[in-house]
C-alpha cells in the first residue's frame, strides 16, 4: 500500500503533452474554436449562476427606494431629457448640413451604426489580462472585430464570438493599440493599452509637438476597426526628455474600464461600406487602405 | 472494503460546482487579489481523500473547463491542475495525517506551482506577470485551507463517500 504509484509519471506525461498539444493548436491555428464554443456553451448556465447574486442586489436596491427619491429622480431625469432633445434638434439640423456638405465634396458619408447594449457577465479573468465577457454572442450578430464602447468612450473590441457571450479586449489590455487623433490638433498616433486601468500610453509623438495636458483623445477611423471621432481618454501627462526623441504621453481613458456594468457594441457599417461607394463613381475614386 | 462501490460522484461534482461558482463571484478591490483557485483546492481534497477515484485525468478535465470559464488558453489550467494532482496524488500519505493547520504549508507549495505554471504559459504568449502578486492566490489559498479541509470532511464523512 505505501509504494508510490509507478504509472502516475507516465500518466502526467500523456496529459502535459495532451495539454501542449493543445495550446499549440488553440494559439497558432485556432482550430479549437469549435470546441471551445461547445464547452463555452456548457458553462454559461454556471456563469449566469454566478451573476445571480450581484444581480439580486441591484434588483433590491432598485426595487427598495423611497417614494419620494424617485420622484425626485423623475423630475431630474426629464429636466434633463428636455435639455437633451433641445441639443439633439440643433443635431439633427447639423447632421443634414454635414451630409450634404459631403456629398457635394463627394466623400464617404457616415451611415448611421447600429448599436447592440449588452451587459457584463460578473466574470473575473485572469487580472493581468483586460478581458470582459459580454452576455451577446453570435446569435446576436456580434463579431469579431467589433467595437465596444460605454456612454463616455470607447472600452474596447470584441476578439472572440462565442454562442451566447462575447469576449471584449479593453483598450488598457497590454496587448492592445488603438488608432487615436489629437481632436484639437490632429496629430496621428495610437493609445497603447499598459495593463492599469487608468493609463493609456502614446507612443512615438515627437518632442516639438504641440500635446497639452487635458487634450482630448478621440478615434481617428484607421485601421478600419473603430468608427472615426468617438472620444477615447484625456491626455494626464505630458513629460520632454531631452535625451530621447519622442515625449512621454500619458492619457487616462474616459471611459470607467473597471467600473462599467452595460455596453454598447457599434456594428460598424460606414466602416464595411465606405470603400464601396468611392467604386461607384470609378477612376475619381482615390486609393482606399484595404479593407 | 473488498468490493468498494463508488459512491458519492454527485457530491464531487457538486463541489467542484460550487468551486466553480466561487471563483467567478465578484469580490471587492484588494480581496480579488487573493481570492484562492477553489477549484485546484477541491481537487487537491477530493485527490487526497479518495485517490484511487480522483487523479491526474480528473484535474485535466476540471481544469479545461476552468480554461473555458476564465477565457484562458485551452489547456493552460488543464496542465497546471494535472500537474498539482500529480504533485498531490505522490505526496498524499505524507500530508494526509497531518492537522489541517500544518496541511496548508503543503497546499501554499502546490497552489504555488499551479500559479508558476499558468503564468509561464501566459509569459510564453505575450502576457508576463507585472509583479509578484501572481502569488498571492495561493497564499489565500493556504490562509483557507483549514476551513475547506474540514467542511469538505464532514461532508465527505456525512455521505459516507468512499
Amino acid at each position: 500500500m505505501f509504494t508510490v504509484n509507478p504509472t502516475a509519471t507516465l500518466r502526467l506525461g500523456l496529459w502535459v503533452a495532451l495539454s501542449i498539444v493543445i495550446m499549440t493548436m488553440d494559439h497558432r491555428y485556432r482550430y479549437l474554436d469549435g470546441a471551445r464554443d461547445v464547452l463555452a456553451t456548457a458553462i454559461y448556465p454556471l456563469q449566469y449562476l454566478a451573476r445571480l447574486p450581484g444581480d439580486a442586489r441591484i434588483w433590491l436596491t432598485e426595487n427598495l427606494v423611497g417614494r419620494g427619491v424617485l420622484l425626485e429622480e423623475n423630475a431630474q431625469l426629464r429636466e434633463k431629457q428636455v435639455f437633451l432633445n433641445a441639443q439633439l434638434q440643433k443635431l439633427t439640423t447639423l447632421e443634414a448640413e454635414n451630409r450634404r456638405l459631403r456629398s457635394l465634396l463627394e466623400s464617404a458619408v457616415n451611415t448611421p451604426e447600429r448599436v447592440l447594449i449588452a451587459e457584463l457577465l460578473a466574470v473575473d479573468f485572469d487580472p493581468y489580462r483586460h478581458h470582459i465577457l459580454l452576455n451577446r454572442g453570435r446569435q446576436h450578430g456580434i463579431y469579431v472585430g467589433e467595437p465596444v464602447l460605454d456612454q463616455h468612450g470607447i472600452v474596447g473590441q470584441i476578439v472572440r464570438a462565442d454562442p451566447f457571450t462575447a469576449t471584449a479586449i479593453l483598450i488598457t489590455d497590454p496587448n492592445h493599440a488603438l488608432p487615436i487623433q489629437i481632436d484639437r490638433t490632429g496629430v496621428r498616433t495610437l493609445a497603447l493599452g499598459t495593463g492599469n486601468f487608468q493609463e493609456l500610453e502614446l507612443p512615438h509623438v515627437p518632442n516639438n509637438e504641440d500635446v497639452k495636458v487635458g487634450d482630448l483623445l478621440v478615434t481617428s477611423g484607421l485601421g478600419g476597426r473603430f468608427p472615426r471621432g468617438y472620444p477615447v481618454g484625456k491626455v494626464v501627462k505630458v513629460e520632454f526628455d531631452p535625451g530621447s526623441p519622442f515625449a512621454h504621453i500619458v492619457a487616462r481613458p474616459l471611459a470607467a474600464l473597471d467600473r462599467i456594468r452595460e455596453v454598447m457594441l457599434l456594428e460598424n457599417e460606414s466602416g464595411v461600406s465606405e470603400p464601396s461607394v468611392p467604386a461607384m463613381d470609378g477612376s475619381l475614386a482615390s486609393p482606399r487602405p484595404p479593407p | 472494503m473488498s468490493a468498494p462501490r463508488p459512491t458519492g460522484s454527485g457530491i464531487m461534482a457538486l463541489s467542484l460546482l460550487l468551486a466553480f461558482l466561487l471563483s467567478t463571484i465578484p469580490l471587492p478591490g484588494e480581496l480579488d487579489h487573493f481570492r484562492p483557485d477553489w477549484v485546484a483546492m477541491v481537487l487537491i481534497y477530493w485527490c487526497m481523500a479518495l485517490p484511487h477515484r480522483v487523479g491526474i485525468g480528473v484535474g485535466w478535465l476540471v481544469g479545461l473547463l476552468l480554461d473555458v470559464a476564465r477565457g484562458a488558453l485551452l489547456g493552460q489550467y488543464a496542465l497546471a491542475l494535472a500537474v498539482v494532482a500529480y504533485l498531490t496524488l505522490q505526496t498524499y500519505r505524507r500530508v494526509r495525517v497531518a492537522p489541517p493547520w500544518q496541511q496548508a504549508f503543503s497546499i501554499l507549495l502546490f497552489l504555488s506551482v499551479e500559479q508558476l505554471l499558468v503564468f509561464w504559459i501566459s509569459g510564453v504568449i505575450g502576457y508576463p506577470p507585472r509583479d509578484w502578486w501572481y502569488l498571492a492566490p495561493a497564499l489565500g489559498g493556504m490562509a483557507m485551507w483549514p476551513l475547506l479541509f474540514v467542511i469538505l470532511r464532514d461532508v465527505r464523512r456525512y455521505f459516507q463517500v468512499t
